[in-house]
């Protein structure tokens, strides 16, 4: 259950396999199928009148895994003593609802995300959208620093491992690659925060900041955007400075995949005719390596990326909860934890739309990597 | 004597291979100089492309050069990186077999043609550059230029690719132009046409021609000199009319029977049998022995030499014997 509703959303890219769906491109070499003469616009317009029927289909399955799992979310609602006495639990289930059948809960809680409600968590009895919109910018913050690092470190290690094929700076970067991705993130995160914080005290231990400063004023929930807001540079290094492990962490996971499918990718291009071109124009090998190859190797790249943003969702559960990080992931851990099904179904379906956006974010940027697919 | 624009001697190109080094071309000798086209002819695997780039340095790493390749005086086998990167393009330019890989297909044709200016003119603006880059697509009469430079390679036939290679070869008014079968992979009225182009901008920008084809034919009507290789050594060299005349090696006689004659409408085409030897298992004596009609017992333990007669070069036993060549 700990991370049903993430792994659900990041699952239906292999259940669904072959051309283009909705949900975007299943092919790294794809890329989007623009029909000819469908002009970019058209086919975003598209895209997104599409997303509201797939939010839909999230919550409706997010809603269904909530009824098989066994347990009783009136253990989180009702104290132990409440539980024995049957007027309160019959009151508990009135108030929220639980007396309902299915079908009638299911209609009710459609009706009212259609009003921007997503219902009342069992637990902080606050509104499920209100703790959500509180606790995503630290995810974001998290996953998008991963996702930085880990594509910086992916092409350059991919890159780098290409061109010297065979050679020490290679095997160097297979084994980067193969711990970074067969190491679980959990047991990464603990050692390295054992090691580096705790034994070395090189980094900052857990947390977004350090514990005895004064936090900023929250404008945009992004500590590195709220200090400089507030002109605290001292505090936006100790936010940087904070951040960086965790996300290296989390973008050491992906960087593995990446640098191999950019690897891979670089050898077929380097091979190809149009390289030799290059050089024999009198080209430099760096420019020949990165404005011919690497930029041939876009479209691929550009996917696994998107295909690394779902995997970070999901790391960001974990990393979040080692990390003392209080984000997204650390909340849908503690709505698991207390069957505090608005919650997890608000996650769930908070993660869905950040997923489908990445997509059509994506999408749209093969259709402008990939002149082919642009002039249709 | 006056060097020469380009010239080859005893180059030799191998490949690092886990048992031992494999050697692609064995020891060859070819000059060209301003204004002259030079045809080099052989079977696929002989060698051809592996020695022209071997001798501008455009091999992998795996491969080996040693001999010399003189240009201009200026030897090219061992010269720095940056001091090549200079001729490459500039002095010395290149087109290759298969117009349809050989342009950055994400890359505006304009573009490349502009970036093969401004490697070596950096003072040129882009927009000078871009204006040249119309010119040349002009100069191989590539119709509508102005709106053909923002298009990208895949919009082009494999023809118009071809002429696009052409003009961006000659962007910088070289010396030597490579031309490594550049008609090849295009239909035959096609190839007619590049090979007309180029015809047209050698004369003009007297170039110095080095045009390699399997197909001898190709050569006829273009070729000053020609030379045959066959398993990475030259087996004969002479001036085209010389050659088609007076074939000297089996070899070359089996090619020139092999050309295409539309008039006579052969039933069968000919074509010598057998396949050359593959890299590292050359048969003792003259690498064609297996294959020859005219093969004796001292080919297959004797190496021949190689003999010059006037400006006609052959390596063969029985040179001068013309018996029995094509049975
Ligand atoms: N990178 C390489 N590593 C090992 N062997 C190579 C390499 N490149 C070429 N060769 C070998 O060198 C030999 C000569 O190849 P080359 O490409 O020069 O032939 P060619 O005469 O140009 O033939 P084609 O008409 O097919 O272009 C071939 O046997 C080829 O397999
Ligand atoms: S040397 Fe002998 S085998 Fe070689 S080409 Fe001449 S006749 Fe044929
Ligand atoms: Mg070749």
């Amino acid at each position: 259950m700990l991370t049903s509703g993430w792994v659900f959303v990041n699952n239906h890219r292999t259940v669904s396999s072959g051309q283009t769906s909705i949900f975007g491109s299943m092919h790294p070499c794809e890329g989007a199928k623009l029909e000819k003469g469908q002009p970019l616009t058209r086919f975003i317009l598209k895209r997104l009148f599409a997303m509201p029927f797939l939010v839909l289909g999230i919550v409706t399955l997010a809603f269904l895994l909530t009824t098989v799992t066994k347990g009783d979310p009136l253990t989180a609602i009702l104290s132990d003593r409440q539980l024995n006495d049957p007027e309160a639990v019959k009151a508990a289930m009135a108030r929220w609802g639980l007396d309902r059948s299915l079908p009638e809960r299911y209609f009710i809680y459609v009706r009212n995300l259609l009003s921007g409600d997503l219902g009342t968590s069992f637990v902080t009895r606050r509104p499920v959208l209100t703790d959500v919109l509180f606790r995503l910018p630290a995810t974001l913050e998290l996953v998008g620093a991963a996702m930085v690092i880990g594509s910086t470190i992916g092409i350059s290690l991919g890159v780098l491992a290409a061109y010297f094929k065979n050679s020490w700076i290679d095997h160097l970067a297979r084994l980067f690659a193969l711990v970074g991705s067969s190491v679980p993130v959990f047991w990464m995160g603990l050692a390295l925060l054992y090691v580096l914080s705790v034994k070395l005290g090189v980094v900052p231990g857990p947390g977004r900041l350090d514990p005895r400063a004064s936090l900023p004023p929250t404008v945009t929930g992004f500590m590195t955007i709220d200090t400089l807001l507030a002109g605290e540079f001292k505090l936006f290094a100790n936010a940087l400075w904070h951040l960086l492990l965790p996300a290296f962490v989390l973008g050491w996971a992906v960087s593995g995949t990446i640098s191999r499918l950019v690897r891979a990718n670089m050898l077929e291009v380097l091979g190809r005719e149009f390289i030799l071109t290059a050089r024999a124009k009198g080209a430099g090998e760096l420019r020949v390596v990165i404005r011919h190859a690497l930029r041939n190797t876009l479209v691929p790249t550009l996917t696994v990326i998107s295909y690394s943003f779902a995997y970070l969702l999901t790391g960001a559960v974990l990393t979040e909860t080692i990390f003392s990080w209080p984000g997204l992931g650390s909340y849908a851990v503690g709505a698991a934890r207390a069957l505090d099904f608005p919650a997890i179904i608000g996650v769930t379906l908070v993660g869905g739309i950040i997923f489908l956006l990445t997509n059509l974010i994506t999408d749209i940027a093969y259709v402008i990597a990939n002149p082919r697919v642009r002039l249709g | 004597m006056n060097t020469p624009l380009f010239s080859v001697r005893d180059l030799r190109v191998g490949f690092l291979s886990r048992s031992l080094p494999l050697e692609a071309v064995r020891g060859i000798d070819l000059h060209v100089d301003h204004g002259e086209v030079l045809g080099i002819v052989g079977e696929s695997g002989s060698g051809k492309s592996v020695g022209m780039l071997g001798s501008v340095s455009l091999l992998p790493p795996s491969a080996y050069v040693t001999g010399s390749a003189r240009f201009q005086g200026q030897e090219l086998v061992g010269l720095d990186r940056r001091s090549l990167q200079k001729l490459r393009g500039s002095r010395i330019a290149m087109i290759f077999q298969d117009p349809l890989s050989s342009l950055n297909p994400v890359t505006k044709v304009g573009t490349q043609i502009v970036e093969a200016i401004r490697l070596h003119d950096r003072k040129i603006s882009k927009r000078d550059a871009m204006e040249r880059a119309i010119e040349l697509l002009e100069l191989v009469a590539i119709p509508e230029p102005n709106r053909r430079v923002h298009q990208y390679p895949h919009e082009f036939s494999g023809g118009m690719r071809q002429r696009v290679m052409i003009a961006m070869a000659v962007a910088n008014d070289p010396d030597l132009l490579i031309a490594d079968e550049p008609t090849t992979a295009l239909d035959v009225t096609v190839q007619a046409q590049i090979m007309e182009v180029l015809a047209t901008l050698q004369k003009r920008l007297n170039l110095g021609l080095i045009l390699i084809t399997h197909d001898l034919g190709v050569l006829a009507g273009h070729a000053d000199r020609v030379a045959v290789v066959y398993a990475g050594q030259v087996v004969e060299q002479a001036s085209i009319d010389d050659l088609f005349a007076n074939p000297k090696h089996p070899y070359t006689r089996g090619l020139i029977a092999s050309i295409p004659n539309i008039s006579e409408e052969k039933e069968r085409l000919f074509s010598i049998e057998g396949a050359p030897p593959p890299l590292g298992r050359l048969p003792s004596g003259c690498a064609f022995n297996p294959r020859c009609t005219m093969a004796q017992d001292v080919c297959r333990n004797l190496d021949p030499q190689t003999t010059t007669d006037g400006a006609h070069s052959v390596a063969c036993h029985f040179a001068d014997d013309k018996e029995g060549a094509c049975a």
